[in-house]
């Protein structure tokens, strides 16, 4: 019992403080733009005002419409089910890595369904662009894996990042470098963020995750930002997993220095969208392309 | 931070550095990335015989540094400004491609580096495939870019690998030998810029496919 006990606060902390990345990542924003910004958790204040709303739906749409939302959210809390925080996951298996990216590659099959499903070819342009750059952005994220795997010669996520000391990133930091930049340009492209996609814009030309939930309202949509946020967050304990290395000190220690990981994310993620513009569409392939030929060099080094 | 680990990320910069040109559009940022390069070969001239460097150690890290990080890109710009030319790569082999022939390329250097014995003395295991992966990629951007200035940069890539075979073994080889490199280098920098300067101004462009229209 006290086994399981250990292993939840990383998922419950997942649950209450996901919406919360998205906000610090908008603070972030608002001081560089010199503006006071929204508050940090205007997130969960739009979660309740779309709960509390009704659901309109189109009369060409199918029960497909509907799921899309529910499968997204099913599928990423399957997905932290077994991702470690700061301590060991819940449940956790060798291989379960290909679990956890075909999971996240359910709930966006499901969305991009969803989309098609309403007829609208706007929709259907935006699901056709996720598509193609989820499938650039895979490979890099399993070359990406592949170095910490060769590295530690675990093939779980817990025992992955479990195994990622101090000592670890004494001996190999080149490849460890590498391997942080290609998951944090991948955090940005699967999240919908600047030199991919603007989250802030409903331009027709530009926009690519935003596109697709449209026609999404009350309910529906919130579960939908509810996901992003959980994917967000995902992506994040990822990356703090990597640049946190694993200390000797208490659970609630090495808890918190996670917590401070996916901040530094959310706060990179801030910093990058303010600096940089967004990448033109045709060159978004060559930056995905770009992070696999990092994660291939991380993993000849690792190999050599 | 031990000696080694430094002289890895510097090398691990060189080998960056090469990936960045093979995809790189723009030449304006294909001489700065070079010089980038070229800088950090001179510094890891000095890296390499760290905890005490020879005096003639530091005057070739620095002489190296200065020329490749800012005498030839100055006079690179310099030529660019004069024959006042698109800005942009024009590549024969896409970028993607090109950055898959890298990791190709990247691979051969650590499968060649691994057959070669190391000359004694040297820590890091990156020093061989650096280099070999710099004289590879020199080579295809040589072959594989239409702009004269491109070829350039491609055989200054080329010499920083050869440079960096070079600084590897500082202690064992002469130091004339190195200097009379560097010379010869920025003797060919200048001449080049010289001749692309008047291919632009004969044919108003610098597109090397389009040469072989030269005639008496």
């Amino acid at each position: 019992m006290t086994m399981w006990l250990q292993k939840c606060p990383g998922i419950l902390l997942a649950l209450l403080l996901a919406p919360a990345v998205s906000g610090v990542i908008n603070k972030v924003k608002a001081l560089f733009a010199g503006r006071r910004g929204p508050p940090v958790l205007q997130l969960y204040f739009d979660l309740f005002k779309l709960l509390a709303k009704g659901a309109v739906y189109s009369r060409t749409t199918s029960w497909l419409f509907r799921a899309g939302p529910v499968v997204s959210v099913a599928a990423l809390i399957s997905v932290l089910l077994i991702i470690p925080f700061g301590g060991p996951s819940l449940l956790s298996f060798p291989g379960d890595l290909a679990v956890g990216f075909y999971l996240l590659a359910i709930a966006r099959f499901f969305t991009v369904l969803a989309a098609m499903d309403t007829g609208s070819s706007f929709e259907g342009m935006g699901a056709s662009r996720e598509v193609q750059f989820s499938a650039l952005a895979e490979p890099a994220l399993f070359l990406g894996f592949a170095v910490l795997i060769r590295m530690t010669g675990q093939f779980s996520f817990s025992e992955i990042f479990g195994s990622m000391t101090a000592s670890t990133w004494a001996t190999q930091a080149p490849a460890l470098i590498l391997v942080a930049v290609v998951l944090m340009v991948v955090l940005l492209a699967e999240n919908a963020r600047i030199p991919v996609d603007d989250p802030n814009t409903h331009l027709e030309l530009t926009m690519i995750h935003e596109v697709m939930v449209l026609d999404h309202g009350g309910p529906d949509f919130a579960l939908i930002l509810y996901a992003s946020s959980l994917k967000l967050w995902v992506f994040a304990s990822w990356f703090a997993g990597l640049v946190v290395p694993r200390g000797v000190g208490s659970p609630a220690a090495s808890l918190a220095a996670t917590l401070g990981g996916v901040l530094l994310a959310a706060v990179l993620v801030g910093v990058i969208e303010s600096i940089m513009a967004r990448l033109r569409l045709l060159r978004v392939p060559q930056l995905l392309l770009g992070a696999a030929a990092l994660a291939a060099v991380a993993l000849l080094l690792v190999m050599k | 931070m031990r000696n080694v680990h430094v002289m890895d990320l510097l090398l691990m910069l060189v080998i960056l550095t090469n990936l960045r040109l093979l995809a790189s559009s723009r030449l304006g940022a294909c001489i700065w990335w070079t010089a980038g390069q070229g800088f950090v070969l001179g510094w890891l001239t000095i890296a390499a015989a760290w905890p005490h460097p020879a005096v003639e150690t530091w005057g070739l890290g620095v002489l190296a540094a200065g020329l490749k990080g800012i005498v030839f890109p100055w006079l690179l710009f310099r030529t660019l400004r004069l024959v006042d030319v698109r800005r942009e790569v024009e590549p024969y082999v896409g970028f993607n491609v090109s950055l898959g022939m890298g990791l190709a390329m990247l691979f051969a250097a650590f499968a060649l580096a691994r057959r070669l014995p190391l000359p004694a003395g040297l820590e890091s295991t990156l020093w061989m495939p650096a280099a070999f992966f710099s004289l590879f990629a020199g080579l295809f951007l040589i072959v594989a870019r239409k702009t004269a200035v491109m070829q350039v940069i491609g055989y200054l890539v080329m010499e920083n690998g050869i440079f960096a075979f070079g600084a590897a073994g500082v202690r064992h080889e002469p130091l004339l030998l190195e200097l009379g490199i560097l010379l010869d280098l920025f003797v060919a920098v200048f001449v080049m810029g010289i001749a692309v300067f008047h291919i632009a101004r004969d044919f108003d462009h610098i597109n090397v496919d389009r040469l072989t229209s030269l005639r008496e």
